[in-house]
């Protein structure tokens, strides 16, 4: 056997073929043979998964599932706070802390009776594009170890995309969500900013990040959204509005939808083989009965450094609270000031010191004006941008990830080139839009290429339904050789 | 040549809410530390504030106090600067969209009424607490810094003055006023030693009419009196430096109280920079005129306009000061004594006189009504006890033996002006001193002081002075 | 708004200010690396923003309050128990030896 999807899951419990219990063992069992070369997770907490599986097969024995996630296994990446098992960020500074508290996401998961497998690995404060700033080592990609899975929810794409999880939450600042899981082949979705509460999720920029899920199809991906979303009065930023219906329109299909490919994003800088599978893609839509239109997004290529200026100045902000004093690392000296330098210059990994670094600069009296504000006005811009190309398309596509998965090690030296990686994924987060990646075929060296589809603001039930169509014609069925047992 | 002063003062206040300013934990001093903290006020990863409706409408009542226009959209900034007793290393507070700005309170100083400008009043959180441990607990020589964080995210209002105030005697009456103006909004305890209000001030010296000079900044004054002293020191060490030639360095300096001197900090030199930006987990806060009018409406009478109707009702002003001052029971008693039908005038003068000393002597007096106070003043007025008597049936009247006439009657204080009954001893005073009646026709005009006062011995006290300086006139005339 | 090139990055400040304690051929290198990235992030600065208020939040709703009731707070010793020292009830840290 193989790990199923959620909706698989749920069909095989209601057949009375699987249990909870079961499907945990198999998911543990996956991991036992893939961790060693993959490194996914940071922490298994195998008592309380077991736990709750064993509570989840007793629902399922007495007939009373409290719904699709009763008894699924899910991973959670490891900046969401989890009451009872450490949380680290992959920093050394969060070295064995355990929260006191659960993430309103993750609450929401065990309310709906799901199976916390454990905590996947990131990169540090999830700064990165590669899970290769984990201080706890890097995550391998499962369709082949030498190259990255992407990142920085690396462990929560891998873990899903080899059966080590049913499904994962990650967290998306600047497509953290979504590039992974094109690396990975798996769907990833990054909702409306607000959709999702942020309250437990340790904060990298507090405007951009939002937590989505990391599955293997369109629907699972629906069904976890629809239990973290919704309003929580302990975010003040979540919207306290209706979540939309993401199933509503779901067998829709794309007949007289408007299809935007991004003309900025399809061209130069875009490895030719992945904005092939992207286009061909669309003509499968079009035979569909869309209509393929191109749109411009003029600042995209702004959008890029309006991010690298606002997400550092958040993160300058936001990462400042570890200091040694009240929890995790503490490196002594003979001051309380010296005490929070050392153990921050200690605590802290160069991409994260480098982040922390630049905001601090772009924040600092004389520069605010020209950095941080300015690029709060090109943020402006982009959503300027956007509204006009929902003119003319009703959702917009593009390349996930410029590229296909990098050799483990190829930027780590060059932050600018890292930092590309995230061109396309980038435009949501500073608007604050929904977009999803899902897998839509794989390059000539079998790694796979992610389609990304973009909505305007609470344009969720839309999104679904072209992606369920994409997902339908792109059909897209292969599994990296970590899914299928050790060779 | 003079050096002219220039004074502006921060100050900070804590609200009394129920809850803290971003998260539920409770507002409660005295507790054992770190019992009322949760992740947001201890910045644990992951956690997010938000705020406290009550808070935000409290500080709108300030503004209005203070005569400020509201914003109708303002924002919080974070502030950020690392410091061990602030937990997330920033604090939320506001920076150039503040709720209140550009209001005035009128005072009435030591010299005369003036009008001190207000630049802004806006929401904050506090810290937490600091012990530094160590000889003398002093922070320089401190050897460890305990941290408790019960404080950390109280709703703190910080109210900036405009420097505008020209002497230390006219910073305190500011600072004394404003101190009134929140304890009758009722939205803070205002405790000065307990720092629930706490006063900074930015001192300055200029030519009459040049420009403004570098500006030090004092802080830790924490009575109004060392306010005053500690400004009075520092202009005079200004003026010193000046007239030697030398320059005033910008800097913070601490009030020592017992030296009586303000202190450098010995700090390394780094200049602030609190690189404030948007608070992005926290949306603007929006006050429409229908909110502010619904605020505007809950205000209490203010104390400037307390003290005019003190006025009008015919207290004379150093009493319509003091009763304005005094607490709200205090002020209450007034309140209903005067709707009871005493005069307000003779009721201001008892409760800010011999009521607030005996309330001062003794915490656990009961108050009377309004009532039984103008019961008390109708007393006097008609002769019933005299006005020494009055204190002493005060006094039983506070210590609950009931209302006046009946503490008057049952301690015997009910004044003779009966004047057959007073004629008789008078006579008898006037048969056992021959000689003294003598001196008195010789023209010895002050023995008169003399035989009434026999009189009052006689009877205890309770005889009616002025019957009785009439009885002799007849008899001696 | 005027195409300003940041050339010189006072580092040593800008590390002092994000109180991060680094080796001198540490903060030598994150200059360079900085340098090479605000040159890129400058093109925000050349892009003509005119007329353009800047945002911060992409759903722009106003007012989110919560009423002032008070809600549990943590049990001490949780909150304690994950501190680098503590004692009495208290954090305990380093003596404060400046004031900023
Ligand atoms: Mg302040
Ligand atoms: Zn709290």
């Amino acid at each position: 056997m193989s790990t199923p999807t959620i909706a698989e899951a749920n069909r095989l419990f209601e057949e009375g073929l699987l249990d909870p219990v079961e499907l945990l063992s198999e998911v543990l069992h996956r991991a036992s043979l893939t961790e060693a070369e993959l490194h996914a997770y940071l922490t298994i907490d195998h008592e309380g998964a077991r736990r709750r599986a064993e509570a989840a097969a007793e629902r399922l024995a007495r007939g009373e599932r409290r719904g699709p996630l009763d008894g699924i296994p899910i991973a959670l990446k490891d900046n969401l706070c989890t009451k009872g098992v450490e949380t680290t960020c992959a920093s050394q500074i969060l070295a064995g802390w355990v929260p006191p508290y659960d993430a309103t996401a993750v609450a929401r998961l065990q309310e709906a009776g799901a199976v916390l497998v454990g905590k996947t690995n990131l990169d540090e404060f999830a700064m990165g594009s590669s899970t290769e700033n984990s201080a706890y080592g890097p995550t391998r990609n499962p369709w082949d170890t030498e190259r990255v899975p992407g990142g920085s929810s690396g462990g929560s794409a891998a873990a899903v995309a080899v059966g080590s999880a049913v499904a994962a939450l990650g967290s998306d600042t600047g497509g953290s969500i979504r590039q992974p899981a094109a690396l990975c082949g798996v769907v990833g979705f990054k909702p409306t900013y607000g959709l999702v509460s942020r309250y437990g999720l340790v904060a990298f920029a507090s405007s951009l990040d939002q937590i989505g899920p990391i599955t293997r199809t369109v629907a699972d991906a629906g069904m976890l959204f629809e239990v973290i979303a919704g309003h929580d009065p302990l975010d003040a930023t979540s919207y306290p509005g209706q979540v939309p219906r993401w199933d509503a329109e779901l067998d829709a299909g794309v007949g007289g939808v408007r299809i935007g490919l991004v003309r900025e994003l399809s061209g130069d800088g875009i490895d030719p083989e992945v904005a092939e599978v992207c286009r061909r893609v669309l003509d499968l839509l079009s035979d569909q009965g869309a209509q393929v239109v191109e749109v411009s997004l003029p600042t995209v290529e702004v959008a890029l450094s309006a991010y690298y200026l606002v997400a550092p100045a958040e993160c300058s902000a936001n990462l400042a609270r570890f200091d040694g004093i009240r929890y995790g690392l503490r490196v002594p000296g003979d001051t309380v000031s010296e005490t929070m330098g050392r153990t921050r210059a200690e605590g802290f990994g160069p991409e994260v010191t480098r982040r922390i670094l630049l905001g601090t600069y772009a924040l600092s009296a004389g520069y605010y004006d020209a950095f941080y504000l300015q690029a709060q006005r090109v943020r402006a811009l982009v959503v300027q941008d956007f509204a006009e190309a929902y003119q003319k398309a009703d959702v917009l596509v593009s390349p996930t990830s410029p590229t296909t998965a990098f050799p483990l090690g190829a930027k780590v030296a060059d932050p600018l080139a890292m930092y590309m990686s995230d061109v396309c994924t980038i435009p949501s987060n500073l608007a604050g839009h929904p977009a999803i990646s899902l897998p839509v075929g794989l390059d000539s060296a079998g790694l796979p290429i992610g389609l990304q589809i973009m909505a305007p603001a609470l344009g969720e039930t839309l999104l679904f339904r072209v992606a369920a169509e994409v997902e339908r014609v792109a059909g897209f069925d292969a599994r990296p050789r970590l899914a299928e047992g050790m060779p | 040549m003079t050096w002219e002063p220039v004074i502006g003062i921060e100050v900070h206040v804590e609200l009394l809410t129920s809850s803290k300013m971003f998260c539920g934990c409770r507002v409660s001093f005295g507790d054992p530390p770190n019992t009322n903290v949760c992740p947001t006020c201890l910045g644990l990863p992951g956690s997010l504030p938000v705020p406290n409706r009550r808070a935000i409408e409290w500080l709108v009542k300030i503004g209005l106090a203070l005569n400020c226009r509201i914003n109708e959209w303002s924002v919080f900034h974070r502030k950020n600067y690392f410091y061990a007793d602030l937990p997330k290393n920033y604090q939320i507070s506001q920076y150039d969209h503040p709720v209140c700005v550009d209001g005035w309170l009128d005072v009435s100083g030591p010299d005369g009424a003036f009008r001190v400008g207000i630049e802004r009043a806006h929401m904050e959180e506090d810290t937490g607490k600091s012990i530094h441990l160590g000889e003398g607990g002093r922070i320089h020589s401190a050897t460890q810094t305990l941290l408790d964080f019960n404080r950390a995210g109280v709703p703190l209002v910080e109210i900036v003055s405009k420097p505008d105030i020209g002497t230390p005697p006219r910073a305190r009456a500011f600072a004394q006023e404003l101190r009134e103006v929140i304890l009758t909004l009722g939205v803070s305890d205002a405790r000065l030693e307990e720092g629930s209000m706490r006063f900074d001030a930015n001192v300055s010296l200029r030519r009459p009419g040049g420009p403004l000079g570098t500006k030090v900044e004092v802080k830790n004054m924490n009575s109004f009196r060392s306010l005053e002293r500690a400004l009075g020191y520092e202009i005079d060490r200004q003026r010193k430096l000046l007239e030697a030639g030398r320059e005033v360095v910008q800097e913070t300096r601490h009030w020592d109280e017992e030296a009586g001197v303000t202190q450098g900090m010995r700090t390394k030199e780094v200049s602030s920079d609190y690189r404030y930006f948007p608070d992005p987990d926290l949306v603007p806060i929006v006050v429409d005129t229908a909110w502010r009018e619904r605020i505007a409406a809950e205000l209490p009478e203010l104390p400037a306009q307390r003290r005019a109707r003190y006025l009008d009702q015919g207290v004379d002003p150093q009493t319509a000061s003091v009763l304005s001052a005094s607490e709200p029971d205090l002020r209450n008693l007034y309140d209903q004594a005067v709707e009871a039908g005493a005069d307000p005038r003779t009721t201001a003068l008892w409760v800010t006189g011999e009521i607030t000393a005996a309330l001062r002597r003794d915490e656990q007096l009961r108050l009377p009504a309004g009532g039984e106070l103008a019961e008390l003043l109708t007393l006097i007025e008609q002769g019933t006890v005299s006005a020494s008597a009055a204190k002493e049936v005060l006094a039983g009247m506070l210590a609950g033996e009931g209302g006046a006439r009946e503490v008057a009657e049952r301690r015997n204080l009910i004044q003779i002006s009966d004047s057959d009954a007073l004629s008789e001893v008078v006579d008898t005073v006037l048969a056992e001193n021959p000689d003294a009646v003598e001196r008195y026709r010789a023209g010895e005009g002050k023995v008169l002081g003399f035989l009434v006062g026999q009189v009052m011995r006689a009877t205890g006290g309770r005889a009616d002075p002025r019957l009785v300086n009439r009885l002799l006139a007849e008899r001696l005339g | 708004m005027s195409a300003f090139m940041p050339i010189d990055i006072d580092i040593v400040h800008v590390a002092r200010l994000a109180r991060i304690d680094l080796h001198p051929d540490e903060l030598e290198s994150y200059r360079a690396q900085l340098g090479v990235i605000l040159e890129h992030a400058a093109k925000v600065q050349a892009y003509d923003t005119s007329g353009v208020e800047p945002i911060s939040h992409p759903l722009g709703f106003t007012n989110a309050f919560r009423e002032d009731e008070p809600a549990p707070s943590l049990p001490r010793d949780e909150v304690l128990s994950a501190a680098p020292e503590a004692r009495d009830g208290y954090f305990v840290a380093p003596p404060t030896m400046e004031t900023e």
